[in-house]
């Protein structure tokens, strides 16, 4: 009997689950606003739903209700992607190390 | 572009982001993995654009969309004040949420665009898939917020509670599960709707009871779902990306959700049940004694200071308040230069996010090796001169280690009591979130600076 593919996925979703857990321990506490940042900001990578949400089955620019809330939702995660990674980096730009040559 | 060649670049930006993550692991390395989480998202976004947008015309809309979105997300991130960021955080998880609602749906009325099969005859595990991406993304979005308006201060922070309110969340979360039944036996549209529309009012109805001083707990876990309800559409979408992404953030989540509440020795399910400021507060405000505090001024403080050797300043909420992080810092520099020593403690649940004070500090300028957690400093007050404790209260109660009747007994707290000395400084003698009262406020060796904590660290400054 074949394996339904859905398991491969269930496979990945768990180990994952996994690797974040460890992961996510080893995260210093004082990096965990920009944890949260971050994870927000990837999170956003639901934007490739958007994006085929937008353009599946649209071949003459008649856009269905279903290409339009993909739009919409790709905006969104793009306000969401860029706000995240950036807001990211102005924070971890600030942390800094005591200087040496004191 | 294949559906196995894309597939495997999807795989790649998912193995990005687990770096980006694990380059949190120390300062720095941090913006090294920053670079890696843009570096997944990039490739997820052009890859999904080749294997769809076969160079039609959709694209440039597709394009139109993004900018947009982007330059209003630069533009936040450049224009937002880092106190402000618990309310960034919680608006842009109500982003995320969102978007997993709009392409849950796009997904229900176009389900041939993502093989899905036909409107009316949606396969059954994409169903299921997709009511589960769409409930939690509902959630995430209205409970973020709800959220988001408490920490604005547009809605009151103080918990919001009426009678059988959780006999009603209980029905309505069990009417998900049945809604989601009769969603993938019927196949009819009302019910995805009806789904819809609890699950919203879930989100709502769940943050509402829950008091400001407990943010940072429903912050991380508003994290937590957004998380799993991106898993949810990458079930659906058959997308590997997306599912080791919600993966990572639903447990990232989760963790930081826990180490909360550990901070405040509240069990995750006392959290969200909610209304633990409102009826703590009423108990203990009837038995208020008039107990005599020494009240001092900058100069008294700044005396204090400048004839010890070592300080520990103990940051909280009101320090962010005030907006006092740079003058502190300011404060720590002349007691530097007078040979003083000077370490930051924070306490794990001190602001309103995880983290929230590091940050804060790190914008001040404030070296990440002088600022220490609770566990690696709580035995350095037996030795320090005097505690500089500034916006914070229940954080430093003693009676969460002597007093077994308190309500926050058993909090992990910042020994400040063991200091020589404790310098107070807060606006009033007014209790904390916990609606009780701090012994410390009244011990012999504490002075209290009744001030604006900006103006009052100015003040010591030009006194030192």
């Amino acid at each position: 009997m074949e394996i339904d593919p859905f398991i491969f996925r269930l496979s990945i979703f768990i180990l994952s689950i996994f690797i974040g857990y460890y992961v996510v321990w080893s995260v210093t506490p004082s990096l965990h606003t920009p944890l949260m940042s971050v994870t927000n900001a990837i999170s956003s990578v639901i934007i490739v739903g958007a994006i085929i949400a937008g353009l599946a089955g649209n071949y003459n620019n008649d856009f269905t209700t279903s290409n339009i809330l993909g739009f919409i939702a790709i905006s969104l995660a793009a306000v969401n992607i860029f706000g995240g990674f950036l807001v990211t980096q102005r924070m971890l730009q600030m942390y800094k190390k005591k200087k040496k040559d004191k | 572009m294949s559906a196995n060649l894309s597939a495997i670049f999807y795989l790649i930006s998912g193995v990005l982001f687990i770096l980006a993550l694990r380059g949190l692991s120390s300062p720095e390395t941090s913006r090294q993995g920053n670079f890696f989480g843009i570096l997944g998202m990039t490739i997820a976004i052009v890859v999904t654009f080749l294997s769809v947008g076969s160079i039609s015309s959709g694209l440039i809309y597709v394009l139109i969309f993004l900018l947009i979105g982007g330059l209003i997300g630069a533009f936040i991130a450049y224009k937002i004040p880092m106190t402000a960021m618990p309310e960034l955080v919680a608006g842009f998880h109500s982003l995320v949420g969102l978007s997993a609602v709009l392409v849950a749906i796009s997904a229900f009325l176009n389900p041939e665009a993502f093989n899905l099969g036909f409107p009316g005859s949606i396969k059954l595990a994409s169903l299921i898939e997709m009511s589960i991406g769409a409930a939690v993304g509902a959630i995430t979005f209205s409970g973020s917020i709800i959220a988001f308006l408490k920490l604005q201060g547009i809605m009151s922070g103080s918990p919001i509670t009426f009678r059988g309110q959780h006999l009603f969340n209980a029905i309505l979360l069990i009417s998900i599960i049945v809604l989601t039944y009769l969603l993938c036996s019927t196949q009819s549209s009302n019910f995805f709707w009806i789904l819809l529309t609890v699950s919203f009012l879930i989100g709502f109805l769940l943050i509402i009871p829950i008091g400001g001083a407990d943010m940072p707990v429903v912050i991380s876990m508003l994290n937590s779902y957004s998380g799993w309800a991106a898993a949810g559409i990458g079930f659906t979408l058959e997308n590997s990306a997306l599912i080791i992404t919600g993966a990572l953030v639903g447990s990232s989540g989760a963790i930081l959700s826990y180490i909360m509440c550990k901070g405040m020795n509240r069990s995750f399910f006392n959290v969200i049940l909610g209304g633990f400021g409102a009826s703590e507060q009423s108990a203990s405000s009837g038995d208020k004694e008039h107990r005599p505090v020494k009240s001092g001024n900058a100069e008294d403080a700044a005396f204090l200071m400048k004839n010890a050797s070592s300080v520990i300043i103990v940051p909280g909420y009101g320090m962010a308040v005030a907006q006092a992080q740079h003058a502190l810092r300011e404060m720590v520099d002349t007691l530097k230069k007078n040979d003083i020593k000077v370490t930051y403690a924070i306490h794990p649940v001190a602001g309103r996010m995880p983290g929230h004070m590091n940050v804060l500090l790190a914008e001040a300028n404030v070296p990440y090796d002088e600022v220490f957690e609770l566990e690696e400093i709580n035995n350095d007050f037996a030795n320090a001169d005097v505690a500089f404790v500034i916006g914070a209260n229940d954080v430093t109660n003693p009676a969460a280690k002597n007093d077994p009747q308190s309500p926050i007994y058993g909090m992990p707290v910042l020994d400040v009591e063991k200091c020589k000395s404790v310098l107070f400084v807060k606006r009033s003698l007014s209790p904390g979130y916990a609606g009780i009262d701090n012994d410390l406020f009244y011990k012999e060796k504490t002075l209290m600076l009744f001030a604006d904590a900006k103006k009052m660290t100015e003040d010591i400054t030009k006194n030192l």
